[in-house]
């Protein structure tokens, strides 16, 4: 009775986190002769079995380019290539495969976005709305096109606790706002945006919005449609997949209307000097020899997802973040950045007396991987008026036990600076 | 603590980072430069007050971790008074250190010689070295801020 209680109190004792890690052979890695704690998963994560697999068994058996080949290879490369692309398709839940294009990842995604869609669109005076906790990638291609067109940045500013300023919002969206893009979970605070109410507000104007998934994608079930978001971008590394593959996920009116982003092979229906005829979606948008490996080893990343299941992932990410916080309120002279009321994943922190970089470098010789710096979100790090943090981020395989090594690290670093 | 974190935060480089040398904006500088480290956003300014190729005083401002604050501390300490055609070479000479693993004495680096450990963590030698490349852009007197990337 008393263990059917304890798992009833802690619904993430129900996960078995011991088995997943058996999963991931980087995890009995050591480093410095100490057990890999791996907390920078917000930067890559690391990848499982599945996945290291799918990607060797396709070069070991399967490697071809891809729809062209009559031969047999070329055909069963094609149909793991699209059997992938329809995993992606299920996973956030799209309408339609030939809403997901195949890309190097979120960076290669918004800039597809600001190319085709804005760039055409924006003219002097237009604005695209972003949020002050923007990651450089979902910043740096729209300045980019306002630059070669004349429109401007304007910014959703964000609470001492790391909250977008709703009502700021809603002053921002105004006549000239021809897009709204930004993240639905902050890198560098942990953040989750109310991205329904951002999404049905501007669609109320005609705004379409673009969702950067990069860090939600792995802590919080996605449903396009549910969301009714008009593009989704995320990157397969950061959900236990390859690098150099990403989705660009956006409604097929839109991608259909859209000029394509590279022009090459595979994109194209017909050529003559005079003129191209681009094909259809997705290949539109896909030009050249795609990354066939990577979209296949995201394919079995989604699956073993899928697998693990979402909501119990998402709740075991719950336990870590709610116990790795009180864990750190209690070390002298700690202080969490980014405090927002729905948070996930991400524990950003400063130390009086320490720099982070140093924090770092103390946490790695006791086998415990953070990230320190910036998170490549400057205007976030002005906003609170720091040089950088010191960030843990946890994924499905890290454990209170890592959490505590963590918390031993941290403390150590503080008694040597006092 | 690890033999290695011993030999790089030793008690010289937290007295420095906590009580940082010649920390302040120079008054009569007659070079000045800013550098910047990406990785991590550290920033820093250094000034000189050169006359007769001397190195008549040093100073920097800036907000940076242990080994960047305690190098930059330590390095004004050693520049002042020295000749600016010396500088280069004790640069190289300090660069060296921090980056090969040829485990020499280098007497000439005097009290800089505490930044050795530097060598056994190369994510942190850019740290080392920031202060150097901005004193180098000054006495060059170059318009853009350096950067260690």
């Amino acid at each position: 009775m008393k263990i059917e209680r304890e798992i009833f109190a802690r619904p993430a004792a129900a996960f078995d986190v011991a088995r997943r890690r058996a999963d991931f052979p980087i995890l009995r890695e050591r480093v410095h002769g100490k057990p890999l704690v791996y907390l920078d998963n917000a930067a890559t994560t690391q990848k499982p079995r599945a996945v290291i697999d799918a990607e060797a068994r396709y070069y070991a058996c399967d490697n071809a380019n891809v729809h062209r080949g009559v031969h047999a290879l070329s055909q069963t490369a094609t149909d793991s290539y699209e059997a992938a692309r329809s995993k992606v398709r299920r996973f956030i839940n799209a309408r339609a495969v030939e809403e997901i294009v195949f890309v190097r990842g979120t960076t290669e995604a918004i800039n597809l976005v600001a190319q085709s869609y804005a760039r055409p669109l924006l003219a002097p005076g237009d604005e695209i709305l972003l949020s002050a906790m923007e990651h450089h990638s979902n910043i740096v291609p729209w300045q980019l096109a306002c630059g070669q067109t004349g429109g401007s940045l304007k910014v959703i500013p964000i609470s001492d606790a790391g909250e977008l300023d709703m009502e700021a919002f809603a002053a921002l969206l105004g006549p000239r706002t021809r897009l709204v893009a930004v993240t639905q979970l902050s890198n560098a605070l942990g953040t989750i945006t109310p991205i329904e109410r951002i999404i049905a507000a501007a669609h109320a104007r005609g705004v379409p919005v673009l969702v950067d998934g990069a860090q939600a994608v792995s802590h919080l079930a996605v449903d396009v449609s549910a969301l009714d978001c008009d593009f989704y971008a995320f990157s397969g590394h950061k959900i236990f997949g390859p690098t150099g593959i990403g989705v660009l996920y956006g409604k097929a009116a839109l991608l259909d209307a859209m000029p394509p982003y590279q022009g090459g092979g595979d994109m194209i229906r017909s050529v003559t000097f005079e003129k191209t005829e681009y094909n259809d979606l997705p290949y539109k948008f896909e030009a050249g020899t795609p990354n066939i490996a990577g979209a296949i080893g995201l394919g079995a990343a989604l699956d073993y997802v899928s697998s693990v299941g979402m909501e119990a992932i998402a709740a075991h990410e719950r336990d870590l973040l709610a116990y790795a916080t009180a864990e750190a309120s209690r070390i002298p002279g700690l202080r969490i950045v980014g405090t927002a009321k729905d948070k996930a994943s991400i524990l950003s922190f400063v130390l009086q007396g320490v720099h982070a970089h140093d924090v770092g470098t103390i946490l790695d010789q006791q086998g415990v991987a953070i990230r320190a710096g910036h998170h490549c979100a400057m205007p976030v790090m002005q906003r609170f008026g720091i040089a950088g943090t010191a960030r843990a981020s946890f994924a499905l395989y890290n454990t209170r036990d890592e959490v505590d090594a963590l918390i031993a690290g941290i403390d150590q670093a503080r008694r040597m600076f006092l | 603590m690890t033999g290695e974190l011993r030999e790089l935060y030793q008690e010289l480089i937290f007295d420095h980072y906590k009580r940082p040398r010649n920390c302040h904006a120079l008054v009569g500088a007659n070079h000045r430069a800013e550098g910047h480290n990406p990785l991590c956003g550290d920033r820093i300014t250094v000034y000189l007050k050169v006359e007769d190729g001397i190195i008549r005083d040093v100073a920097f401002e800036g907000d940076g971790c242990a080994i960047a604050t305690a190098s930059a501390s330590l390095m004004t300490e050693a520049l002042k008074g020295k000749p600016v055609d010396e500088v280069a070479h004790l640069f190289e000479e300090f660069r060296g250190m921090v980056t090969e693993a040829d485990t020499a004495a280098h007497p000439e680096l005097g009290k800089l010689e505490v930044l050795a450990g530097v060598r056994e963590f190369p994510a942190r030698v850019k740290c080392a070295t920031l202060a150097w490349h901005t004193l180098n852009a000054a006495l060059k007197q170059q318009g853009k801020p350096v950067s260690t990337e």
